[in-house]
């Protein structure tokens, strides 16, 4: 029987898929585990995966169009199969913000070819869908969408290995050749622009733009801000940064970087302060038992915060090995939602743009971000008059008043920079 | 380690209690001078006299409630029903005398006393002599039930029944009497109301007491041929039941298999299965399984006899429909 094949929760936050490109066509025929398609999600592109047999009798979106999780997108079955019903794409609601502002503009790249009444698609609510109890646990805590899986267990019922299947593939997948993302390549010469294109052009959003701007709106606009700002001497720092790369010359995954030192500062002081390790929950504040550090990275098409896990209790050198890994799978857009979720406090540096100084979004669930500049030399004025050139840092602390009263933040900053300049003081 | 049967380990769990305390008796049908209907009581009579093993008519309500009434007035006595089925005939004074008894005296008075009898289907004894009652008397409050399934805990649990100062229903059967296994000389203890992993394992939890542990030990052999590791757990105690070390299994496994040889219907394995259900919720991946046996009487036919009851086959299906596989 023909089978609708629907789009994926390929990421816990994904809420619709944009297909980059079908690797099947009408006509072919489809085994399971075969690619169908290369799909971005909000945060990476995914190889699609068929749970299906069969022939792939009809595309329902196609090349560039976006479906919503649980929306069909193809059709499967026999040859020649009665497919009537199960041939249209989902209805996709015109979205006011987009649409109704410039009512002339084009419809969006997949407005549904058809307008007939179709007859519903399965709308299968979470209390009717036949799943074990442990596995909607393991769908709930890990951010899948059951709706879209199928069941491998009596009448479809949806169990454990179907789970863990699809967190598999959501683990496995997303390699960027598809659509070309690279690591950064280097400072490129741009002929100048030739000023604006004579038309103003729209940009249909990607689903990693939505993600960023819906997370950081919801940030800046439910927790109250305020800065705080500290200069600090990364003399210090630096001197042992030295000290500790010419002691690992010989080690091939080479030097560590200064944010190694400062994930491993910034989690020391954590411990000093758990309140600043914590989330605004609505109802009650959660001080998080572990010590989880993103750093904000830069990508082609928008930024990820991979995160390294339990800051408390590594080194600096092991830090620092996490950190090149994480990274080297962010630029390649190939972290899983386990490496870039659920940070308790987050770093953003932009010292390498240039930047002296800089104040941060906080990205949840953490209730503080800190904003690193540029380490440059500045003439100081000392204690006694004196001034001397320093290797200097500006260091931005955002909080959210909800959860760190100002008295705690800037405690918290001064104990940080007093760690920085003499990290000697970890040891006491 | 001496290896002896099971009913020796009975024997010398009574001979050790009746050695230890004065007012340990023995009391039932055959229990003296035949030596026991099933040689359970075998050279005890010779040993300890007419005084303290006592034959009694065969009047089942009459001879445990002069059991109880002992227990009342200070001795400890051990009661051998011939099988459980004839205990049917003395069921009211269990259920409204031995088991109320603490309660209703707000504590003054205290039954301690030992039920014992072989329990459950033996072969070619058709509907009223086949039938098992487990569920009967664990749902008594105020009663412990416990089925060994191992000579080691048949002795040991024995000697802790007849020191609890409460009424212990001791189930047995028949069929294990001559079973071997190895029993330690020296005195030794087993504790009422805690269960045994039999064998640690991943895939699936087995759980049962009393003779279908041989069963599920044997299942859990052919799962494993076959690549999936059983956990196997012996209840040994129904009432009270160690329900930790069941929810911590089924927590490890995600799915179970109860194997109660008994009709389903109000069965002990079907409560157990609502405690796991209710308990372990949320670490289920398939529903409970039972194997228990079919709601009919025992036929007399023995092809019959034995269809109706679990089986090695049986459970290995079971356990495979949990693990879908």
């Amino acid at each position: 029987m023909a089978e609708q094949v629907l789009m994926l929760a390929l990421s816990p936050t994904m809420e619709e898929g944009t297909i980059v490109t079908w690797h099947k066509k009408e006509g072919d025929s489809i085994a399971q585990s075969d690619i169908l398609c290369e799909v971005e999600t909000d945060k990476a592109t995914m190889e699609y995966e068929s749970v299906n047999e069969g022939t792939l009798l009809k595309i329902l979106v196609s090349d560039g169009g976006q479906a919503k999780v649980g929306d069909p997108i193809a059709v499967v079955g026999e040859p020649g199969e009665d497919i009537s019903g199960l041939d249209k794409a989902a209805e996709r609601k015109a979205e006011p913000a987009t649409v109704t502002a410039q009512p002339a503009a084009p419809e969006p790249t997949v407005a549904p070819k058809s307008a007939a009444p179709q007859p519903a698609t399965p709308q299968v609510s979470a209390e009717q869908l036949k799943a074990s109890p442990l596995a909607r646990k393991m769908a709930t805590e890990r951010g899948i969408d059951m709706r879209v899986l199928q069941g491998s267990g009596p009448a479809g019922r949806i169990v454990k290995r179907d789970i863990e299947k699809a967190l598999r593939q959501v683990a496995s997948r997303g390699p960027a050749e598809a659509i070309g993302i690279q690591g950064p390549a280097g400072p490129a010469f741009i002929p100048t622009a030739a000023g604006p294109a004579a038309k103003d052009e729209r940009v249909p959003l990607s689903g990693k733009r939505k993600i960023i701007a819906q997370r950081l709106a919801e940030s800046k606009f439910s927790a109250p801000h305020y800065y705080l700002r500290i200069d600090v001497d990364a003399g210090a720092m630096m001197a042992a940064r030295q000290r500790l790369n010419a002691l690992l010359l010989k080690d091939p995954v080479g030097k560590v970087s200064p944010n190694a030192f400062l994930i491993k500062f910034v989690a020391e002081t954590l411990k000093k302060y758990p309140v600043v390790n914590s989330s605004w929950q609505g109802d009650a504040i959660l001080r998080f038992g572990k010590i989880d550090i993103a750093l904000a990275v830069a990508q082609e098409d928008g930024l990820i915060t991979p995160v390294v896990r339990d800051c408390g209790s590594k080194g600096i050198v092991q830090i620092d090995r996490d950190l090149k890994l994480l990274i080297d799978k962010a630029r390649n857009n190939k972290l899983t939602p386990e490496e870039y979720n659920g940070a308790t406090f987050t770093i953003s540096s932009l010292g390498t743009s240039g930047i002296l100084e800089f104040t941060a979004i906080i990205n949840p669930p953490g209730s503080a971000i800190l904003a690193v500049g540029r380490i440059h030399n500045a003439p100081v004025a000392g204690e006694d008059g004196t001034i001397s050139v320093r290797s200097q840092m500006i260091l931005t602390l955002s909080c959210d008043h909800r959860v760190i009263d100002g008295a705690v933040g800037a405690a918290f900053l001064s104990d940080l920079k007093a760690f920085i300049e003499y990290p000697i003081d970890l040891l006491y | 380690m001496p290896v002896i049967a099971f009913r020796q380990a009975l024997r010398d769990a009574m001979d050790e209690e009746l050695a230890r305390d004065q007012n340990v008796i023995l009391m039932g049908e055959e229990v003296a001078q035949y030596n026991g209907a099933y040689k359970v009581s075998q050279g005890l009579l010779d040993k300890y006299g007419p005084d303290r093993i006592i034959d009694t008519p065969i009047t089942e309500e009459g001879f445990t409630g002069a059991g109880i009434g002992a227990a009342l007035v200070g001795l400890r006595p051990i009661v051998e029903w011939m099988t459980l089925n004839f205990s049917a005939q003395a069921f009211d004074q269990v259920l409204n005398n031995a088991a109320k008894m603490l309660s209703m005296s707000g504590g003054q008075l205290k039954v301690p006393i030992v039920f014992r009898g072989p329990n459950g289907p033996a072969e070619y004894l058709s509907g009223q002599h086949s039938q098992s009652f487990q569920a009967f008397y664990t749902h008594i409050p105020g009663i412990k039930v416990v089925a060994p399934s191992t000579p080691y805990d048949a002795k040991g649990m024995l000697k802790s029944a007849v020191r609890d100062d409460n009424p212990v229903v001791f189930l047995e059967t028949e069929m294990m009497y001559g079973l071997k296994g190895e029993v330690p000389e020296e005195e030794y203890l087993v504790p009422l109301g805690k269960a045994e992993i039999k064998r640690a394992g991943e895939a699936v939890t087995l759980i049962s007491f009393s003779r279908p542990m041989q069963m599920i030990l044997e299942a859990a052999d052919v799962l494993e041929k076959e690549g999936y590791s059983a956990e196997v757990i012996d209840l040994r105690s129904l009432r009270p039941l160690d329900e930790e070390a069941v929810y911590s299994s089924v927590v490890k496994t995600n799915r179970c298999v109860i194997v109660d040889n008994d009709w389903p219907t109000a069965s002990f394995g079907s409560y157990l299965g609502w405690l796991i259900s209710k308990n372990c919720f949320d670490s289920l991946d398939a529903p409970v399984e039972m194997v228990a046996m079919e709601d009919v009487p025992m036929p007399y036919n023995h092809a019959l006899e034995l269809a109706v009851q679990p089986s090695v086959e049986k459970i290995v299906a079971a356990a495979k429909r949990v693990m879908y596989v």
